[in-house]
């Protein structure tokens, strides 16, 4: 048989219908995944044909898009300022009761956001296909599944069929070699690897990380770069399962349990590429030259080593508009930049090791005078895990406000915004022009570089206080 | 039930607005803030956002979409890489609220061409040579032509265009994919029984 790759293996056995020169392929979904922002017009369509769920026992909801992270909002009794908002989360909730599917309400234990509460649970699983209105859901390929995102009228299609029509996407291996020193971390990798090959890099490709240096890497560091190849372009990132992801998942809630664990085991470890497997591409990156990357523009890839000065790109109208709308001149260094805003959270960088990467930079420290600093963890339970290790107290005694699990200040549609003309250092995953709020300057960068930069109050290393 | 339908479209004629830039995001065709909605109606009026208003709410001149000689161009030229970002089916949909019927491009992000063929906002890639000359030459009128598959210049050439063939299929003759997913319903419950 010849050689096949993770994505192959995958992608065959989810075909209903294989693909023809006329029709694309029928491939089946095994996990859908929705929320309160892109699901609404979907549940509309199938109320409108007079269709059900075909299968609830595969839809999982939750609320985190424009669902405020202030506890009195959740928990208390302070209204949801956003009108609009607060109609999107009763719309979901009305949905979930009429069609029967499971949602984790707005003050359930489980919520949290999409990309952190699957893989938390057990039901992101290796050699699954999942599928989210969000493009974001390339985070779940890190336990070896086929993740991605979906729009409102696919959103439609898995709800009533549990299928998607699709092109087969071409296969990408990018291959990482060499150890990340201290301090340099999942994301400055991620972001080095969108740097190299470009925000279009990846375009029409399924990505598969590979190489020493992605094998160890922990489930939350894969999860982290996973999450970012849709800012290469990527409809997909993926990560071979192996005994790291099968040590995170082994109890968790959703995993199969007992013999069926055991038989699942049996099949998830047939799923790696085989050896001599041919990828469409191949780039190789070499982590041990990384150092903390931070992003200097308007899109991702716009992305430079923090000691470096900001690229001068001579006849690029694109590089001047983003350094115009950042307020920056090429050759200037980026470090010792000033900083009004800190921001660690977003499905990228929320997750318990994320929040523990901060607080080892902020323990004993403060936020720098004029320096807000956010701190959202990714699910309830990520924000219950680090209160019992009292990272908490480390954010709180720093000066930094402590929330409720959300999107947050990622995409500043939920009352957790950046003001116009202000620097934000964000561990979120987009950094285009009003992303945090209109007007709003976002620097992309590490939990750890955030954490410096709060401290200081302006653009600093990590390996400046990390001893 | 009778399969959902959507209006036939065999091509869009049109003068073209141009916005040259690389990578044009989807947070830049309909900022986040106005994605709390439940609807999909009404959003042309936020299309591009920010680049067209000021913060009081007063159009920017400068900007392309608000000046005199583009009003009426459903056709937009884009820079490469158009529509990454999101999976917003709202950006589409705002396109479409506007007027826009179709975006020209030597490269458009995967969802969102994904998202705009099922909703009819053609998203045509051209190479190069073609990107280049559209803009150059903004507001000339151009043909798309669905069922010859051209791309047709104001002098007369015609320019081969691709579009995956079972989009193009359902863009000619009315047909919206969720009807043919649902034909297959007896197919997928097999699969399900055999497999899942």
């Amino acid at each position: 048989m010849k050689p096949r790759t993770l994505f192959e293996k995958i992608w065959e056995q989810h075909l209903v219908t294989a693909e023809t020169a006329d029709t694309p392929a029928v491939l089946y979904i095994d996990l859908h995944l929705i929320h309160e922002v892109t699901s609404p017009q979907a549940f509309e369509v199938l109320r409108v044909n007079g269709l059900k769920v075909r299968r609830p026992d595969r839809t999982l909801g939750t609320l985190d898009h424009s669902t405020p992270t202030r506890t009195e909002q959740i928990f208390g009794n302070a209204p949801i300022t956003i009108e609009s908002a607060a109609r999107q989360i009763q719309v979901l909730e009305q949905n979930s009761v009429e069609f029967g599917v499971e949602l984790f309400g707005l003050r359930s234990d489980g919520r949290g956001i999409v990309h952190v509460i699957g893989p938390e649970l057990g039901a992101t699983q290796p050699g699954s296909t999942i599928v989210c209105g969000d493009s974001h859901t390339s985070t779940h390929g890190a336990f070896g599944a086929l993740a991605f995102g979906i729009g409102t009228t696919e959103v439609g299609h898995v709800l009533a069929t549990q299928c998607l029509l699709q092109r087969r996407p071409r296969t990408f291996a990018v291959e990482v070699s060499g150890q990340l020193h201290p301090a340099v971390t999942a994301k400055d990798l991620i972001l080095a690897i969108i740097g190299r090959i470009g925000v279009a890099g990846g375009t029409g490709h399924v990505i598969e990380y590979r190489g020493e240096t992605i094998r160890a890497l922990s489930m939350d560091e894969r999860m982290t770069v996973c999450n970012m190849s849709i800012e290469a372009g990527a409809r997909a990132g993926m990560v071979a399962p192996d005994a790291t992801t099968f040590s995170y998942l082994k109890g968790r809630p959703r995993a199969p349990q007992a013999r069926d664990w055991e038989r699942a085991l049996e099949q998830w470890q047939e799923l790696p590429s085989d050896p001599g497997a041919q990828f469409d591409r191949t780039t190789t990156i070499d982590a041990a030259s990384l150092e903390p990357m931070i992003t200097y523009g308007t899109n991702p890839g716009m992305v430079i080593p923090i000691s470096s000065p900001i690229p001068a790109i001579q006849g690029d109208t694109v590089h001047a508009r983003a350094l115009d709308y950042m307020g920056f001149s090429p050759g200037e260094p980026i470090r010792d930049k000033p900083v009004n805003v800190v921001f660690v959270g977003s499905c990228t960088n929320s997750r318990l090791s994320d929040l523990r990467q901060a607080a080892e930079v902020l323990k004993g420290r403060h936020v720098a005078r004029g320096v807000r600093m956010l701190v959202v963890p990714g699910s309830q339970q990520v924000k219950r895990d680090a209160e019992a290790e009292g990272l908490h107290r480390v954010f709180i005694d720093a000066g930094a406000e402590w929330r409720e699990s959300g999107c947050s200040m990622c995409i500043g549609m939920n009352g957790d915004t950046v003001s116009s003309g202000q620097y934000s250092v964000s561990t979120s995953n987009r950094n285009f022009e009003g992303r945090q709020g209109k007007g709003a300057r976002t620097l992309l960068a590490s939990p750890a570089t955030a954490a410096a930069s709060a401290v200081r109050g302006k653009i600093t290393d990590p390996r400046e206080l990390l001893s | 039930m009778n399969p959902p339908a959507r209006a036939p479209i065999r091509g869009i004629r049109s003068r073209t607005v141009v916005m040259p830039g690389a990578n044009i995001d989807t947070d830049q065709i309909i900022p986040a803030r106005f994605l709390t909605t439940t609807t999909r109606e009404g959003l042309g009026s936020k299309l591009f956002n920010d680049w067209r208003y000021r913060p009081d709410g007063a159009p920017r001149t400068e900007f392309i979409l608000n000046q005199p000689q583009t009003q009426g161009c459903r056709i937009l030229v884009a820079g490469r890489n158009f529509g990454c970002g999101s999976s917003r089916e709202h950006a589409p949909w705002a396109l479409l609220d506007y007027g826009i019927g179709a975006v020209i491009s030597t490269e458009i992000a995967d969802i969102f061409r994904s998202n705009s063929l099922k909703n009819g906002l053609l998203p045509i890639v051209v190479e190069e040579a073609t990107s280049r000359w559209l803009i150059d030459h903004p507001g000339e009128e151009l043909d798309i032509d669905l069922e010859k598959m051209t791309l047709t210049l104001p002098d007369g050439r015609a320019i081969s265009i691709q579009l995956e063939a079972f989009a193009r299929y359902c863009l000619l003759n009315g047909i919206d994919e969720l009807g043919y997913l649902l034909a297959q319903q007896e197919r997928i419950a097999l699969y399900e029984r055999t497999r899942a």
